[in-house]
């Protein structure tokens, strides 16, 4: 069974966004980053949490035929890059949406979903996925 | 001082089956069925869908329509379910991450068949009436159970709503709330078991219609009204015929009890029943508007409440989410098949 | 630094080879390519492995050690060092091996590419390829690598940077020289229509726009260039070898229908080599998914953004078409894809022609070869050139 550490430490980032902030440049970062790659030194200090908009739009996007088995259920599943509207770009699943209506520039909004469990008994992982904004 | 609900966000997920689709599997006459117990159709969580994310939803709707409270001032998540996604870890946990709501605060899980949701708003009420906390969150969501072929499998759907209450700004006054308990083995489901047993028959009279009208009529002496001084009834719906019986039995009119019956669109949502139909009246309400609730749990027992809508709701910011309707537009309906997949009622290798 | 020159080349046959373990196909390659050097194997005095996940493939670590063991190295105690960069894990393995003799620390050296995927099961193989992206926030969140080259596609369709046919071409293209191939895993060329038509993998993707799930391996002998003559009469001069980094999760950059770790390395390998993109005859680029032939091609230098799509479609990249020839080896989609060979196998394609022994593919008076070898979404990539001298 894989470690539940693994995923508990992620939960800021899975459940609601959370990335970081250069306050040096003002650039934001997802998922979070212990310092600026453009700033570096200067941002040492200065990075600071910040909730990225769960609203955004869709940049691009696949279906997946060739599914992973935690998404055998629900295949074929899209997934999208999506550009919040904070102008962050971040990639994840688009579900509750039939895959002939998906398309550039659609509005979406992210929600929490099940991402993967550790079989039947293990623990559950919760996740952002986006589903359509109408 | 008034105690009452501040806010409030309701969430069904989007897919259908009707029950004609279900007795069509199992050699049953399913649109008799469906229109026996007016259940025309019933909502299906998604795979990768549970409790959780649907208590998380309505929450986060619930946190929309009210930006200007801080959700670290909420003292109190209380999540009434029947479908936990774990048996032990709960579920309310998750979802106070999912507001920001941690980590000094209470949580817990909570259990009471149909009527889990309506007793987290009256622990809720205890603790904000005594101020031992400013807001508690109270969900009720489900997604319940029917084993294959049984008459459950019809009605049992999936959905919630969350309850933010407080004794500032609040939208709807609860005037009072009391219960009415007993020990009436109508239905369960022992530790370990994938699917509940019921009484049959036995889950009438002497269960849902004894402890509904019971409670109701504690409420009403109590507070010395009438059904007619009531503009909307909400009472426990496991399919739609109970309700509207109950509803004739205690003398409230079919008008009084349309918003808040889902269930013939919906199906049974288990503890999310009452806390949907309330927020579907809701949605509807205006000032001065009166309503009556009665929540039934097999086990038995049932909490009744009567509530009255302030002005304040002129202020609140419902559009910030989807209103029920606006829910439960555009469903997708599912064939047995997919509906058993989704379900995870078709064993698969792991 | 010295200049180092190729003296000898070998590569298994790539498919499902399912009568081969990892340390045979490791040691075949070899014992090739010490044969094609004319050496007696006691020259060598440094080997390097380019290998992806023996770990998750074949529940194998410490490869390093394995291939040394099983290629009778160890017998001179050599050093023998595993190198991993996702996709581009050979491509690397060679340039560190460059750099190696290129110093002087080393003299003759073995670098060995290697990947033993068929015996896992086809769901945990995709497993171990959507982990060279982001595993917490790419894979962990059920984004896997063909759907991000899938979205790629997507977006460069939607930009009017490539038709979905011009991508499809790619494939085309490969598989036109794998038929060429005898050691290629598919030796049969494809119409368009069959790539277009295949079964879904991610949309718009194919399966005819992925590289295969293949086993093989390669080798190569590297020494100083001036030792070259007392070994062979057919070497190659190693005239760059440039590698780039990019961020790991593809979401992370400003465009993603470009891979700036190639223009990085490729400006770096012009510099090294002294040459320009005009210069190049034959190229040998990393097509584990169509659309990233297109990318290659463009972000190489050697055709402007828009247009390698329709040199594709217009069958411009042929061995015999006269101008840059595109994976005569049949690319990683029609060779095959044993992902720690592959940047390895790119090299010893480039070396058959360079010294004209490409047999029926061979490009006419090809002087510079270029092979560019991409780790995950282009996170890691390297560009080298070789040289006829």
């Amino acid at each position: 069974m894989a470690s539940v550490a693994k995923e508990w430490r992620e939960i800021p980032g899975r459940y609601n966004l959370q990335g970081t902030k250069c306050e040096n440049c003002g650039k934001i970062y997802f998922p979070s980053r212990s310092f600026c790659p453009k700033c570096r030194r200067d941002s040492i200090g200065k990075m600071t949490p910040v909730k990225l908009d769960r609203k955004g739009f869709v940049y691009t996007f696949s279906v997946v035929h060739e599914a992973p088995d935690c998404n055998n259920r629900q295949k074929p599943y899209a997934v999208v890059m999506v550009k919040t509207s904070d102008d962050i770009l971040l990639s994840g699943q688009l579900v509750d949406v039939e895959p002939e209506n998906i398309e550039i520039g659609m509005p979406v909004r992210a929600v929490l979903r099940k991402l993967d469990a550790d079989g039947p008994a293990g623990i559950i992982h919760y996740g952002f996925k986006f589903v359509p904004d109408y | 001082m008034d105690v009452g609900i501040v806010s409030y966000g309701a969430y069904v997920p989007r897919y259908r089956i009707k029950p004609e689709e279900i007795g069509r599997i199992w050699g049953v006459d399913g649109k008799a069925m469906g229109k026996g117990l007016m259940i025309y159709q019933k909502s299906v969580p998604s795979p990768d869908e549970d409790v959780v994310t649907i208590a998380t939803e309505a929450a986060r709707d619930m946190m929309a329509r009210v930006p200007d409270v801080n959700p670290e001032d909420i003292g109190a998540v209380y999540v009434g379910s029947e479908s936990h996604p774990y048996a032990v870890k709960p579920t309310a946990t998750i979802v106070a991450e999912s507001i920001d709501a941690t980590p000094a605060m209470t949580a817990a899980d909570m259990e009471f068949a149909c009527k889990a949701g309506t007793a987290g708003i009256q622990a809720c009420m205890g603790l904000v009436g005594s101020e031992m906390v400013e807001y508690g969150v109270a969900i009720g969501a489900d997604t319940s159970q029917g084993a294959p072929g049984d008459a459950l499998e019809y009605s049992a759907s999936a959905g919630g709503a969350a309850y933010l209450i407080g004794t500032k700004n609040i939208i709807a006054k609860i005037n009072k709330t009391l219960s009415f308990t007993t020990d009436t083995p109508d239905f369960w489901r022992r530790e370990g078991q994938p699917y509940p047993l019921h009484g049959g028959r036995f889950t009438g009279e002497p269960a849902y219609f004894r402890h509904i009208t019971s409670a109701a009529k504690m409420m009403m002496e109590a507070m010395e009204t009438k059904p007619e001084d009531y503009t909307y009834a909400v009472f426990h719906q496991p399919n739609g015929k109970f309700p509207t019986r109950v509803a004739k039995q205690l003398g409230f009119t079919p008008e009084q009890i349309e918003y808040g019956l889902l269930t013939p669109n919906i199906g049974n949502t288990y503890s999310g029943a009452v806390p949907l139909g309330l927020a579907n009246v809701l949605d509807h309400a205006k000032p001065g508007d009166r309503i009556f609730v009665t929540s039934y749990g097999s086990g038995a027992g049932s909490d009744a409440f009567d509530i009255t809508v302030t002005n304040e709701i002129e202020n609140y910011k419902r559009e910030n989410a989807p209103t029920i309707e606006r829910v439960l537009e555009n469903p997708v309906y599912l064939d047995y098949g997919t509906y058993a997949k989704y379900k995870g009622k078709i064993l698969m290798s792991e | 630094m010295r200049d180092v020159a190729i003296i000898g080349v070998g590569a298994t046959k790539f498919g499902e080879l399912w009568n081969k373990s990892f340390r045979s196909l490791g040691i075949e390659a070899g014992m090739k390519a010490i044969e094609d050097a004319n050496l007696s194997g006691d020259e060598i005095d440094g080997l390097f492995i380019g290998n992806m996940s023996a770990g998750r493939f074949i529940n194998q670590q410490h490869v390093d050690a394995l291939i040394a063991d099983y290629s009778g190295m160890v017998t001179n105690h050599i050093p023998a060092t595993r190198v991993e960069a996702g996709g581009a894990s050979g491509g690397v393995a060679f340039r560190e091996a460059v750099m190696a003799v290129a110093s002087g620390i080393h003299n003759t050296v073995m670098v060995g590419g290697a990947e033993k995927m068929t015996d896992l099961d086809d769901a945990s193989i995709n497993s171990v390829m959507d982990a060279t992206a982001d595993a917490e926030w790419e894979a962990g969140m059920g984004i896997t690598l063909a759907s991000n080259y899938a979205m790629i596609a997507r977006r460069m369709i939607h930009d009017h940077i490539a038709t979905r046919e011009e991508i499809a071409a790619v494939s085309v293209n490969s598989h036109f020289h794998g038929a060429l191939n005898p050691g290629a895993q598919f030796r049969k060329a494809v119409p368009i229509e069959t790539v277009l038509k295949s079964g879904a993998v991610a949309t718009p993707l194919g399966m005819f726009d992925c590289a295969p799930i293949s086993d093989g391996a390669a080798a190569i002998i590297l020494c100083p260039l001036e030792e070259a003559k007392k070994h062979t009469d057919s070497y190659v001069k190693v005239s760059a070898v440039a590698q780039a980094s990019d961020t790991l999760a593809l979401f992370q950059r400003d465009c993603i229908t470009e891979f700036k770790a190639t223009q990085a390395a490729a400006a770096r390998a012009y510099e090294m080599a002294g040459i320009t993109a005009r210069d190049i005859n034959v190229a040998e680029i990393h097509d584990d998914y169509t659309v990233a032939g297109i990318m290659a091609m463009q972000d190489l230098g050697i055709y402007k953004t828009g247009e390698a799509g329709k040199a594709f479609l217009n069958e411009e990249t042929h061995f015999d078409a006269g101008n840059v020839a595109v994976n005569t080896s049949g690319g990683l989609k029609a060779r095959g894809y044993p992902i720690g060979a592959a940047g390895v196998a790119q090299i010893v394609e480039l070396t058959e022609q360079l010294r004209n022994s490409a047999e029926v593919r061979q490009v006419k008076d090809a002087k510079y070869g270029l092979a560019q070898s991409a780790g995950g979404n282009g996170s890691a990539v390297t560009v080298s050139i070789l040289e006829v001298i």
